[in-house]
């Protein structure tokens, strides 16, 4: 009798503890001072980028990341420059991801950070902006 | 070897010692599920920022510094 009634206190704690953890994840902190420099530094290079996106140059991956989709949509003397913001910014997008889950305190969450990334920006691409299919293949929106 | 005596009287400190740790590893269990609801929200409000989707200010204007 007294045992039972002490293994439903113990079922009850661990059930309540169990709903703590659960309120606590209605949001992913993403209010740290590394994440808004990154922030801010995409938003800024998103000024550069646009252009691209529009043109196909640029093209949106399925990996949550960007490429160089159609280079011969930029002047050779600028090719350079193309690349090199396709790699600041994958260096960026990289960052990001594992600061999130980083900052959410699970490493471990980075794979699944950057695959719910990669959803949302194809979801969110404008229209005429080129995105991954499954196949790997090309699309426009 | 063991008498198996001693161990049926540890029977039910052991089921209740057993109750415990599964309990305690759905309790990790379910604190280290990856919040997927949580994590599009936090996606969403980070790319309406870098591409200054209507929540923020409006329409980006097109690159300018694109001399193509």
């Amino acid at each position: 009798m007294k045992r039972s009634a002490i293994r439903l206190a113990v079922t009850w704690a661990l059930l309540a503890g169990a709903s703590g953890h659960l309120q606590a994840q209605g949001n992913l902190e993403i209010d740290t001072p590394a994440i808004a420099s990154l922030r801010a530094s995409m938003q800024q290079r998103h000024q550069q980028i646009a252009g691209h996106y529009e043109s196909g140059a640029i093209g949106l991956t399925r990996d949550g990341l960007v490429t160089v989709r159609d280079a011969s949509q930029v002047p050779l003397p600028q090719r350079g420059r193309l690349s090199a913001l396709v790699a600041a910014e994958n260096r960026d997008r990289e960052a990001l991801y594992q600061e999130i889950a980083r900052a959410n305190g699970h490493p471990e969450w980075r794979e699944q950070v950057q695959a719910t990334f990669s959803q949302r920006w194809i979801d969110k691409a404008r229209p005429g902006w080129w995105v991954q299919q499954a196949d790997k293949g090309w699309a426009q929106r | 070897m063991m008498p198996s005596v001693r161990i049926e009287s540890l029977g039910g400190g052991l089921a209740l010692l057993l109750g415990v740790v599964l309990m305690t590893a759905g309790c990790v269990t379910i604190n280290i599920y990856f919040p997927a609801a949580a994590a599009e929200k936090a996606a969403d409000r980070i790319i309406d920022g870098v591409w200054q989707l209507p929540n923020g200010q409006g329409k980006t204007a097109p690159a300018d510094g694109d001399r193509q």
